[in-house]
């Protein structure tokens, strides 16, 4: 049985220690290798708690009420060890502050510090920590405090630490929430130039309009269960999407008071496609 | 209306003598104003001066006719309140109620007072129903929300809000700029610092732009926020609607009023 799904979610129901309420409820899903999917909802819908399914820190860290299966390759997450987990998938969290160790006083250290405890030789660690500090411009910062950097380089610092661990998958919860547009943009970049070497992706992101240019598909939560799992433009024409106050794309809220689909019958969600199809529109008008 | 705040050649330097405010003149009324930047442009720092836990460096703050420099924060805290940006830093009580009511009490309102306003409060902002809860029970969003009903809850006359949106589902962000117009409806004077363009645009009458401390432009919003040439400067983003507009070649804010 070769199966190729690189995440599969097999009908996962969690709920944390002394909590009655479903953090997730009966989630299935399977992502291929290299595909980009978002995850989005509201808050409290279960985006960050399905992370830490994803990397197994649900339930090996936290414990709780746990049935179902996350399978990494095939293979449970709660079989596969820390040592092996931290090398398949990464996690990067909100908050660069939970996530940056403090351990370690310059920006080359924290990069190299998941490294040092996983006992790679010296001369791989320095090559590999320059490498990840290069790809995302941090190499001029090598020296300095991580506390001293800017919100967007100790965001990009929390990157650099988790890829500097080659994951195969990378996991990133709401990565530009303290961000500004910037620094926001260049999270994507970085994002954009992970995914075009094969890695695959999961975003959790409340900003739509830089999400949908990236992602292959969408999950949709609410209150811990699957609305939908489906590319964007399908998932923001649902028509009770409006019900789950989830928002949309500005320019898709657009085109729906106007009632402008495209040609395969959904309203765009990508800019330039919904400035085309604005734009006929008002030529139609003028007429 | 009378001019609650009042900043006159306000210069600030922390330590080391580099001066992160310059010059900067402004005042606020009862108009709500956003106040733009990008992170670094020393906004926070100037929150921090117009509720007095900074003392100007050169120039003075007037708040409701007095400089700050000659009272207390404790006497400023019953006409300036501050939302937190991160709500986590705010909250430290063990039940919603006490939370909301631990403001008035502090500025020394009696108990039956600030149980009261306390309510209003939590009504204003929806968690009426939460009263008993634990804070850590409560989602993200309705944390901030009750943050906020902290801050309403000692009747401030100016709120401000420190980037409001941050982490916020697009429901709430659209909840907490219900609640700035309402607000200002009441007559309090709103002032939110934040780089959320559009939420800018939705909801403030009146904006400020702030670049490395140089107060670059101060106007209305629908003005400032199409001035693609300041906001560059100022390393902003021009709101979604915007982007749209500019780029179908029509007003689709007088087209299509989001």
């Amino acid at each position: 049985m070769g199966s190729t799904e690189k995440i599969k979610i097999e009908s996962l129901t969690y709920a944390y220690p002394f909590s009655d309420k479903n953090a997730l409820e009966n989630i299935s899903f399977s992502i291929m290798p290299g595909e980009c999917v978002g995850i989005i909802g509201r808050n409290g819908a279960g985006k960050s708690t399905l992370c830490l399914a994803l990397t197994g820190l649900v339930p090996k860290f936290f414990k709780g009420r746990y049935s179902g299966k996350v399978l990494l390759d095939g293979e449970d997450v709660r079989q596969i060890s820390y040592e092996k987990l931290v090398t398949k998938i990464g996690l990067v969290l909100q908050n660069p502050f939970s996530q940056i160790t403090g351990a370690r006083i310059t920006v080359y250290e924290e990069v190299a510090f998941g490294l040092e405890n996983l006992g790679i030789p010296r001369d791989e660690i320095k090559q590999r920590v320059e490498a990840v500090l290069k790809a995302l411009d941090l190499w001029e910062k090598r020296d300095e405090n991580p506390f001293e950097l800017s919100g967007g380089q100790l965001q990009k610092l929390a990157i650099a630490s988790v890829l500097v661990l080659q994951p195969e998958v990378l996991v990133l919860d709401e990565p530009t929430s303290q961000l500004d547009s910037g620094g926001t943009k260049e999270v994507f970049e970085i994002i954009s130039q992970m995914k075009s070497q094969g890695i695959t992706i999961v975003l959790v992101e409340h900003k739509y309009e830089m999400l949908v240019e990236y992602v292959d598909k969408i999950i949709f939560l609410q209150e811990g269960k699957m609305i939908a799992f489906d590319e964007a433009e399908k998932i923001f024409s649902l028509p009770e999407i409006d019900e789950y106050m989830v928002g949309e794309p500005i320019y898709t809220k657009l085109c729906k008071k106007l009632n402008l689909k495209n040609s395969r019958g959904y309203y765009p969600v990508k800019f330039s496609e919904a400035v085309g199809i604005l734009r006929e529109a008002r030529c139609g008008s003028d007429r | 209306m009378d001019l609650i705040v009042k900043v006159e050649n306000l210069w600030f330097s922390y330590k080391s003598g580099k001066f992160v405010l310059k010059n900067i003149n402004v005042s606020f009324d009862g108009v709500s104003t956003a106040i733009v930047g990008q992170n670094g442009a020393a906004k926070t720092t100037f929150v921090k001066i117009l509720k007095g836990l900074l003392k100007p460096t050169m120039g003075d703050v007037w708040i409701n006719g007095v400089n700050t420099k000659e009272t207390t924060v404790a006497q400023l805290a019953k006409v300036v309140g501050l939302v937190f940006q991160d709500p986590s830093e705010q909250i430290f009580k063990s039940k919603v109620i006490d939370e909301v009511m631990f403001g008035p009490l502090n500025i020394f309102r009696d108990k039956q007072y600030s149980y009261q306003m306390a309510i209003e409060a939590l009504k204003l902002v929806g968690l009426d129903g939460k009263v008993n809860e634990h804070p850590y029970d409560l989602t993200l969003s309705e944390r901030k929300l009750l943050c906020i009903a902290s801050v309403l809850a000692m009747d401030p006359k100016v709120v401000i809000f420190d980037e409001p949106t941050i982490a916020q589902d697009r429901y709430h962000i659209k909840k907490i700029g219900e609640l700035v117009l309402e607000l200002e409806k009441n007559g309090k004077t709103v002032i939110a610092i934040t780089h959320d363009m559009d939420f800018v645009f939705d909801y403030f009458k009146r904006t400020l732009v702030l670049h490395r401390g140089n107060l670059l432009v101060d106007g209305k919003t629908d003005e400032i926020l199409q001035r693609e040439d300041v906001l560059k400067a100022a390393g902003l983003d021009t709101p979604y609607i915007f982007k749209i507009s500019s780029s179908v070649g029509t007003v689709i804010s007088k087209l299509f009023p989001i």
